[in-house]
């Protein structure tokens, strides 16, 4: 754990947030009172960092090359739009 | 075609997709449409391998990806006229591609109380915190190795594993970057349930990661004994 004078947030409470605050789900003072406690503490920053890394892994299976069989079906499609 | 994807052969070929959608198409003035065509076009060249990849995540099968993505663009090409801000079309055509795979789902595959309280009842799994258990922390950084480790396909299969309607919200928020308030709307659940859904695949997905890496051999050699130990 890590808590500055600057901080008033403690790291159990990041935790709990974390995966919203990392969905962009959490706005105003809560997400800046975050920012601050995860230039601070080693151990959240690491643990914020693993989290975005792996969903950048999992978002990363959305894109795939679209086969040569729908690319000439969607070219198929859009002729006749 | 396979469960959960109920595809229908021929539904969305290009002359039945004709057919289905002339009224419509033919109400746009010719300017209008060819400028329509022009950015659409463009649009759907350019998203063609994240709409193939995130239907192929959902469907879990690649020809009923492929019936997915052709109808997803024939909705889009559709309701065009309706989108008023051609600079939101990325999620707009996201959302009518997850709208489409929701709709048509055979049935809907909803997670079984069992399952959810049996996941609830474990606990959140946190593969990070498995990876930081205190006696191990001089261990440099487990968690980048670990990450480096992990195949594409591994999470793939992770991913393939969850029960359906988890699979389908880590697929709306996490590849599509639609907000909790979004992937509600768009699976008409209350918001209370995608954050429940969300936590509980996450969880879900992280366990099955630690018990591949566990099995593959893929964690630091500390952690290998520890569990000689189980």
């Amino acid at each position: 754990m890590s808590v500055t004078d600057q901080d008033k947030i403690r790291c159990e409470e990041v935790i709990a947030h974390l995966l919203q605050y990392l969905d962009g789900e959490i706005d105003g003072e809560k997400r800046a009172e975050i920012d601050r406690h995860l230039e601070h503490c080693r151990g959240c920053y690491s643990r914020a960092e693993f989290e975005r890394l792996l969903r950048r892994k999992v978002a990363a299976l959305g894109d795939e090359p679209a086969p040569p069989a729908l690319q000439r079906r969607l070219k198929a499609l859009m002729e006749e739009f | 075609m396979t469960a959960p994807w109920p595809g229908t052969p021929g539904r969305w070929e290009a002359g039945a997709i004709h057919a289905r959608f002339a009224p419509c198409l033919a109400q746009r003035p010719a300017m209008t449409l060819s400028s329509d065509r022009a950015f659409f076009s463009a649009e759907i060249e350019r998203l063609a391998g994240r709409l193939y990849g995130t239907a192929l995540r959902l469907t879990h099968n690649p020809a009923d990806a492929e019936d997915l993505v052709a109808e997803t663009v024939t909705k889009a090409w559709a309701a065009l006229p309706k989108l008023a801000d051609r600079n939101c079309f990325e999620k707009w055509a996201f959302r009518i591609l997850a709208n489409t795979y929701i709709s048509n789902r055979r049935r809907p595959c909803e997670v079984t109380a069992a399952t959810a309280a049996e996941e609830d009842a474990q606990g959140q799994f946190s593969l990070f915190d498995r990876l930081h258990q205190p006696f191990l922390l001089w261990w440099g950084n487990p968690e980048q190795e670990l990450l480096n480790k992990l195949l594409r396909e591994d999470i793939e299969r992770a991913l393939a594993a969850l029960p359906d309607d988890y699979r389908t919200v880590v697929v709306l928020v996490e590849m599509q970057g639609q907000s909790y308030a979004e992937a509600a709307e768009i699976l008409s659940v209350p918001l209370g349930t995608v954050r429940s859904r969300l936590s509980r695949a996450r969880s879900l997905l992280q366990r099955a990661l630690w018990e591949h890496a566990r099995a593959a051999g893929l964690l630091p050699h500390a952690h290998r004994r520890e569990h000689v130990r189980d």
